[in-house]
């Protein structure tokens, strides 16, 4: 009788338990098809090609997509070498000390400082203190700032990997440290490395608080000209068209199209990562 | 020589991420003095009136925007929380490994979706169904801003308890096992209290992102300037006060450098639940 309800408990338990799985997953079906199926419409090759037109209630967002590349190739520029570099101290020079568990702590609380904050920051060391006003450049130095954590945190994940081997191998053959981690483990960890940083640049793309005061801008009738130009980016694009523009009924339709293209573009990415990162697991068991 | 000059770049490098941290207090820090000048703490902290423009007196007190955040934090994690650690226990106690295999990148793929689409969603989806049901002119309010947090969350919480999870000792498991409890029991006495330290440490990083969030909570809790009675009532949270005024505020202005000292406070609640977080999570790993 008790092995009978225990039965039973167990079993309605775990169809909880399973119930919480199929929630989450129904919530990303939800989002997406919402978005897919209002924003396809919306989708032709002027709406990528061309600049919004008439008060921005026609045309496409072609300034939008390339200002998202812009700024995300300016953020991978400073955050990837800092991010590497970090984790290669950390995990190749630093000693179990007092020192090490500062930078550690340090790192998991500026993955937790949120984006709005990184935001003003940029505002008032590189837009006022450096005077860069207002800029393209501003705004991919404080996301580079804000992507760091990720950055640091998936290189040392990839070094971690490497085995002590390899190091001792090259240093026992008379090679100096560094010659060690540049022959023996930075090869065969940079692919490792590469799918968090692409993680971490999906989420940089996707952010709007960190450059809504360092240099985007509402609307740019022509392309970025340089670093030191503002630009138009695509989340803050779909912010517009959700809720500041003066007809938002009227904009609907290519709100949806911008959010669409938006999430293509990070689930690309992170697709993209995840695959290279099932790829590379594959590899290791063989 | 080239060793030592190689090895103290890297060092350097270390150094920055301190610097970085210790640069954005201290930064925030400076911004701020201007405001406390012409404001009182007091008044500052403990005031629900926030009237920066008013022509006669203008008054800067955060109070209701930080019961603002609090109730939505608050509402996204009692709907956060138990979805979190039942999927977490699924996946790391129920699941085949093809499951597993499956379900991992998929929790990782709701953590990718930009901020400014879930508030997006929050506005066309959401904010109707919620204004249908509770029979009000329109879904954004506190509610909404809770439901949109509360997803956002849903990863963090997913894989760091399903971490803690796993970290549970094997033999405890199946010493519980042995003693004939089934796996259920199993689960619900023995794995999730063991993993406790862990899950909350989880609980709070998860809270963390919540209060810092900006883009949803400013698309989806309509922002009204007032203390909240209720969680229909539309709400404005620090993260976004901040984002719409910075935008209107004329620069070196005594409502600019509040602004900034709102970030200050947001920084500072932001910085003890995760240092707090951090050191549940410490503790644990050295038991």
């Amino acid at each position: 009788m008790k092995d009978r309800f225990n039965n039973i408990t167990e079993k309605i338990g775990f169809g909880i338990l399973t119930l919480c799985l199929i929630v989450v997953v129904l919530i990303i079906v939800v989002i997406f098809t919402n978005i897919t199926i209002n924003g396809h419409s919306a989708i032709s090759w002027d709406f990528i090609t061309k600049a919004p037109t008439d008060g921005m209630t026609k045309g496409g967002i072609m300034p939008a997509i390339v200002g998202t590349f812009l700024v995300t190739i300016i953020t991978a520029i400073f955050s990837i070498p800092l991010g590497m570099g970090c984790a290669i101290y950390l995990n190749e020079y630093a000693k179990q000390n007092l020192f090490t568990r500062i930078i550690r702590v340090s790192i998991r609380n500026l993955a937790g400082v949120p984006s709005i904050v990184y935001g003003l920051f940029g505002v008032m060391l590189f837009v006022e203190l450096m005077h860069m006003g207002t800029c393209v450049l501003a705004s991919g130095l404080t996301l580079s700032l804000m992507t760091l954590p990720t950055m640091i945190t998936a290189s040392e994940e990839a070094l971690k990997n490497i085995p002590m081997s390899f190091r001792e191998g090259s240093l026992a053959l008379g090679a100096t440290k560094w010659q060690a981690i540049r022959t023996n483990v930075l090869p065969y960890a940079i692919p490792g490395m590469l799918t968090g940083t692409i993680l971490g640049l999906s989420r940089a793309a996707g952010e709007t608080a960190p450059i809504l005061f360092t240099g985007v801008a509402f609307y740019l009738p022509y392309l970025s000209k340089g670093l030191f130009d503002q630009f138009m980016a695509l989340p803050y694009h779909l912010y517009i068209m959700a809720t500041q523009h003066h007809d938002i009924m009227l904009v609907r339709p290519l709100a949806y199209g911008t959010a669409m293209v938006l999430i293509v573009l990070v689930f690309m990415m992170n697709l993209g990562a995840i695959i290279l990162r099932y790829r590379l697991r594959k590899n290791r068991k063989e | 020589m080239k060793e030592a000059s190689i090895h103290g770049c890297f060092l350097f490098n270390g150094l920055l991420v301190v610097l970085i941290l210790v640069g954005i207090f201290s930064l925030l820090v400076w911004a701020s003095i201007p405001a406390f000048k012409e404001i009182s703490i007091k008044e500052f902290l403990f005031s629900s009136n926030w009237n920066p423009t008013s022509y006669v007196k203008p008054s800067y007190g955060i109070l209701s925007m930080l019961v603002s955040t609090l109730i939505v934090t608050i509402g996204a994690m009692i709907f956060a929380v138990p979805i979190s650690i039942g999927t977490a226990a699924f996946i790391s106690d129920i699941a085949s490994s093809r499951v597993r295999e499956i379900a991992k990148p998929v929790v990782e793929i709701l953590a990718s979706i930009p901020s400014v689409v879930i508030g997006f969603i929050g506005i066309t989806l959401v904010g109707p169904y919620i204004a249908k049901i509770f029979h009000l002119p329109d879904g954004l309010n506190a509610i909404n801003g809770s439901i949109l947090l509360g997803i956002m969350a849903l990863p963090t919480i997913i894989s760091l308890t399903e971490d803690a999870l796993k970290s549970v000792p094997k033999s405890y498991t199946e010493a519980s096992l042995a003693l004939g409890a089934t796996k259920w029991q199993t689960i619900i006495k023995v794995r999730i209290p063991a993993a406790a330290s862990g899950i909350i440490a989880a609980i709070m990083l998860g809270m963390g992102r919540a209060i810092g969030e900006t883009m949803t909570v400013l698309m989806a809790t309509g922002c009204a300037n007032a203390m909240p009675t209720g969680l229909t009532d539309s709400v404005r949270t620090m993260t976004s006060a901040i984002a719409i005024e910075l935008g209107e505020v004329a620069y070196g202005s005594t409502h600019y450098y509040a602004l900034f000292a709102v970030a200050l406070a947001l920084f500072l609640i932001t910085f003890a639940v995760n240092l707090t977080a951090d050191i549940i999570f410490n503790r644990r790993s050295k038991l």
